[in-house]
């Protein structure tokens, strides 16, 4: 099979960026950022995911179909929580 | 009578398209769990949203050495699986194989660590039943974290046991010979989802274990 083969030192490279940013998203969660780290934790969490989707599950090297097929399942996320929160945000309290 | 206006019926698919056409039928299974997984992370975010303080107090009756601990184990298993399917990629079965065990004790572990803090919670009376105990200041609002960390960490938990399960089928397949550089399938679809299972830990372990913690 003439598949597109990730070289090994791509998969422990990825692994290292994973470790590296789990350590910080640890420290920097007991470091007082007030609003900040709610969104550092989150950005961190979406940077380690997009890591996993691109390399360990082969996207980067996947067709445009299958790229337009992932795109739209988290598309559909944000706008399943955004159009939720437009109404618990907008509610006298 | 052959009816030219298809030509592409009798196309035969090469390897490579069939592999590109599982991948896109297993992403459209991913996106329906995306799905499944979002509505009750919306639910997460809602009460929040609507209950700041009592989540933030609730949270820190986790442990987070045990949860970072598990991060990193579910890491680790990620890349071992990832080195499994690039193992029958370059047509080494008994690569695969020795992957595929380690990938499927590295899941134990995660599940043996959970179940430590499962065992832990329900004894400080946490667990969201008849029993639950509370010494925090808003117990009726911690309840509802309670019931979404046992509730969100507990699907996760069906995810890998039904991953683990599926990785044993593979290893015992691969052990017999089963797959080659033609014909890995089957490993590199169990690959995707359970890379997926890990992208779920990603998100649930900010969210539950590292609320103000500062």
């Amino acid at each position: 099979m003439e598949a597109h083969i990730t070289p090994v030192r791509t998969y422990f490279l990825v692994y290292l960026a994973l470790l590296l940013l789990l350590a910080l998203t640890i420290g920097l969660a007991f470091v007082d950022l007030g609003f900040l780290n709610e969104v550092i934790a989150m950005t961190i969490a979406i940077i380690k995911a997009t890591l996993v989707i691109l390399y360990f599950m082969h996207v980067r090297g996947s067709s445009q179909l299958t790229k337009l097929f992932v795109f739209a399942g988290f598309f559909w996320l944000l706008i399943l929580v955004s159009l939720t929160l437009t109404d618990y945000v907008t509610r006298p309290k | 009578m052959t009816d030219l206006s298809y030509p592409d019926v009798h196309h035969v698919q090469t390897p490579q398209e069939s592999l590109e056409l599982n991948r896109l039928g297993l992403w459209v299974f991913l996106a329906s769990e995306v799905m499944f997984f979002g509505g009750i992370f919306a639910v997460y975010i809602i009460y929040r949203y609507l209950f700041p303080q009592a989540f933030a107090e609730a949270s820190k009756y986790l442990d987070v050495t045990l949860g970072s601990i598990n991060t990193a184990v579910l890491l680790t298993s990620s890349l071992t699986m990832a080195l499994a399917v690039n193992a029958i990629q370059r047509g080494k079965q008994r690569r695969l194989v020795i992957f595929l065990v380690i990938t499927i004790f590295l899941g134990l572990v995660f599940l043996g660590i959970k179940g430590l803090e499962y065992v832990h919670k329900i004894n400080e009376g946490l667990f969201p039943g008849a029993m639950f105990v509370y010494e925090g200041t808003q117990p009726l609002q911690a309840r509802v974290f309670f019931s979404l960390y046992f509730g969100m960490t507990g699907l996760h938990a069906v995810h890998m046991i039904i991953g683990i399960l599926v990785m044993a089928i593979l290893a015992f397949l691969a052990w017999r010979g089963r797959f080659s550089i033609e014909s890995y399938v089957p490993v590199e679809l169990t690959g995707l989802y359970w890379h997926f299972v890990d992208i779920v830990w990603i998100f649930l372990f900010p969210l539950l274990y590292l609320i103000d913690r500062a």
